[in-house]
């Protein structure tokens, strides 16, 4: 045992996929012979995250974010390598893992859907041998932080998607997990949605000091909640480390929106600028900050031109981890 | 085994039951279809049985016979569940992985439910309908007709408890091999033809020609319905009907361990669809 929650230590998985060439005669010849593929869907995998942190799993489609969950959890077996959540090895001892686990996966139901979301919530009490007791208090808690009161009786199917996402959160909680995987929780939800399950996973994270993974392709979910990102592409770990020096490595840039009063200026000469955009009334210029600082150039742009507004800007996220993917050329 | 040791599988199993109960729409229909295929089973198997002929089966016993196979018809392992045929192709299996249940009996359980919910919705009427109404009408000849004594009782339904755990130790199995295969259809198509004909719900297994009758007596799928039909009518009695209970438990074990063995295995080599 160490301090460690969870200790992931040169995880590899590879799989076996059947292949088929396209044509008829290929497709009998398939019945007799099978060609199989050896995928590697991760390779090599090492990290280790303390209790009570809270880490951002990213990468693209097909990039191991997901076996790497279901290694954790205790649902696939890992090829090579060890791995220990909270001093168990998931997939030697599955029963005893996983009742101290919660998981939400973002694309699958765990709620039984002809069952109103009360009554699937009680078969979880039971299949987790939750004390009744223990039971009301939590899922009172659950229900007022999660506002589920109005669904409870509502079968699982009737439920939108923002709903049900919310059902299914409070669902994984039932039995106090100390550990959570959360794998795209926000997947196709609107705006508010999304907004809420930030809130919730927050303070679950903050407050009540529950370790949490979580996979995403939002990358304002990372912006709000991770201190801590691991990008993954093609099965090994390009960055770990936080948010701000993932930015530092993959695009540094800074961008600076000046608005004018009347025509733009044909051409800018600005040290260490360059425009990078042009509309009717203004121009952006992108700069790096290492070489120039924001407040020269903001300087020298108000003393020669007749400037209406300023706007100092970052890259969005989702443009620094395109870029990052770009550089690492795992994009997709 | 404790209360608590007991109490994710007693409620996955009443969720099903209660779940399973509701069909009503399906249990009519199923029921006018059984009574419809029960009557002609009768009316042809009079007429061959009707003469001074040498058989081993009385009528009085035949006719019982098909009406307690037409109730009890649903006890077939007729196909895996759907609903985890569903969760295999969704992904969704990957939660069943996250309980901390033993997964074989936790599917065991859900097998139960179904192995009893919807017999029972559909034995019911027709008991009442054959055994009650028709005699009570004039027509007990053509009815389900009394079982043969308190033994045979009390045989019967300690042999209708052993159909339900071997018909649920099926179920599972197709259900593990639905997981494995990642598909229900060629699972289903197997075993339906399979479960009609060597069950005896086709023909009553008595019947079929005399060199057949010794490996029909062992086979799997007598326990189903062949044994306690023919205990019910006294066909099967005294030691004969205790040798049949304990081929049904015997086959209950051997199921219940392959499943198991195969289960693990297609555990271990889950990989679960659509990343």
């Amino acid at each position: 045992m160490s301090d460690s929650a969870i200790i992931v230590d040169r995880l590899t998985k590879t799989f076996r996929v059947a292949e088929r060439r396209p044509g008829a005669w290929n497709a009998l010849a398939g019945l007799v012979r099978r060609h199989y593929r050896e995928v590697r869907a991760i390779d090599d995998i090492s990290f280790r995250l303390a209790e009570g942190e809270l880490l951002g799993f990213v990468g693209p489609n097909g990039a191991g974010k997901s076996t790497t969950i279901k290694i954790l959890c205790g649902i696939l077996e890992p090829t090579a390598g060890q791995c220990t959540v909270g001093g168990i090895v998931p997939w030697r001892e599955r029963v005893r893992h996983v009742a101290r686990i919660g998981a939400v996966f973002g694309q699958r139901t765990q709620l039984w859907w002809d069952l109103p979301v009360i009554e699937s919530f009680a078969l979880l009490r039971d299949i987790y041998r939750v004390p009744p007791e223990r039971y009301r208090q939590t899922s009172d808690e659950l229900i007022a932080r999660l506002d589920l009161g109005r669904l409870l009786a509502t079968p699982v199917r009737q439920l939108s998607l923002g709903q049900r996402m919310r059902c299914e959160i409070a669902a994984s909680l039932l039995h106090e997990p100390r550990v959570l995987f959360l794998d795209e929780p926000t997947i196709g939800l609107d705006a508010v949605a999304k907004l809420a399950v930030r809130d919730f996973v927050k303070t679950l994270n903050r407050e009540h000091g529950v370790t949490v993974i979580l996979t995403t392709h939002d990358m304002h979910d990372i912006e709000a909640l991770a201190e801590r990102v691991i990008v993954i592409g093609k099965g090994v770990i390009l960055a770990d480390g936080s948010l701000a020096s993932l930015r530092r490595g993959a695009l540094a840039e800074r961008r600076l929106r000046v608005h004018f009063a009347g025509e733009p200026p044909a051409t800018i000469e600005l040290p260490g600028a360059a425009v990078r955009q042009r509309e009717a009334r203004s121009i952006e210029l992108a700069f790096d900050p290492r070489l120039t600082s924001a407040h020269r150039l903001i300087a020298s742009v108000a003393s020669e031109f007749e400037v209406e507004d300023i706007h100092l800007e970052e890259p969005p996220i989702e443009e620094v981890i395109a870029r990052f993917y770009a550089q690492h050329e795992v994009d997709g | 085994m404790t209360a608590s040791a007991l109490r994710p599988y007693h409620a996955v199993f009443r969720a099903r039951f209660q779940l399973l109960l509701q069909y009503r729409a399906a249990a009519i229909a199923g029921f006018g279809t059984q009574c419809w295929w029960g009557t002609i089973k009768v009316m042809i198997f009079s007429a061959f049985l009707a003469g001074p002929v040498a058989s081993p089966m009385t009528l009085r016993e035949t006719i019982d016979y098909i009406w307690l196979g037409q109730a009890f018809l649903m006890l077939l392992p007729w196909s895996a569940d759907p609903e985890l045929a569903r969760m295999v192709r969704s992904g969704d299996i990957a939660y069943e992985r996250l309980r901390p249940v033993d997964g074989y009996a936790y599917w065991y359980a859900r097998a139960v439910a179904r192995r009893t919910a919807t017999p029972l919705l559909r034995a019911m009427p027709m008991v009442l309908l054959t055994g009650v109404v028709l005699p009570s009408l004039g027509y007990g000849r053509w009815g389900l007709g009394p079982p043969a004594g308190i033994a045979a009782v009390l045989l019967f339904i300690a042999s209708m408890a052993l159909v339900v755990a071997l018909a649920s130790a099926f179920s599972t199995l197709l259900d593990v091999l639905v997981v494995m295969t990642l598909s229900e259809r060629g699972v289903n198509i197997l075993v339906a033809p399979l479960a009609i004909v060597f069950s005896g719900s086709l023909i009553p297994l008595p019947l079929l020609p005399e060199w057949l009758q010794p490996f029909m007596q062992y086979q799997p799928f007598a326990g189903l319905l062949d044994s306690p039909l023919r205990i019910y009518s006294g066909h099967l009695g005294g030691w004969s009907a205790v040798g049949a209970l304990g081929r049904q438990a015997v086959w209950t074990v051997l199921l219940v361990a392959l499943g198991r063995a195969i289960m693990r295995r297609a555990m271990a080599r889950l990989q679960t669809q659509g990343g």
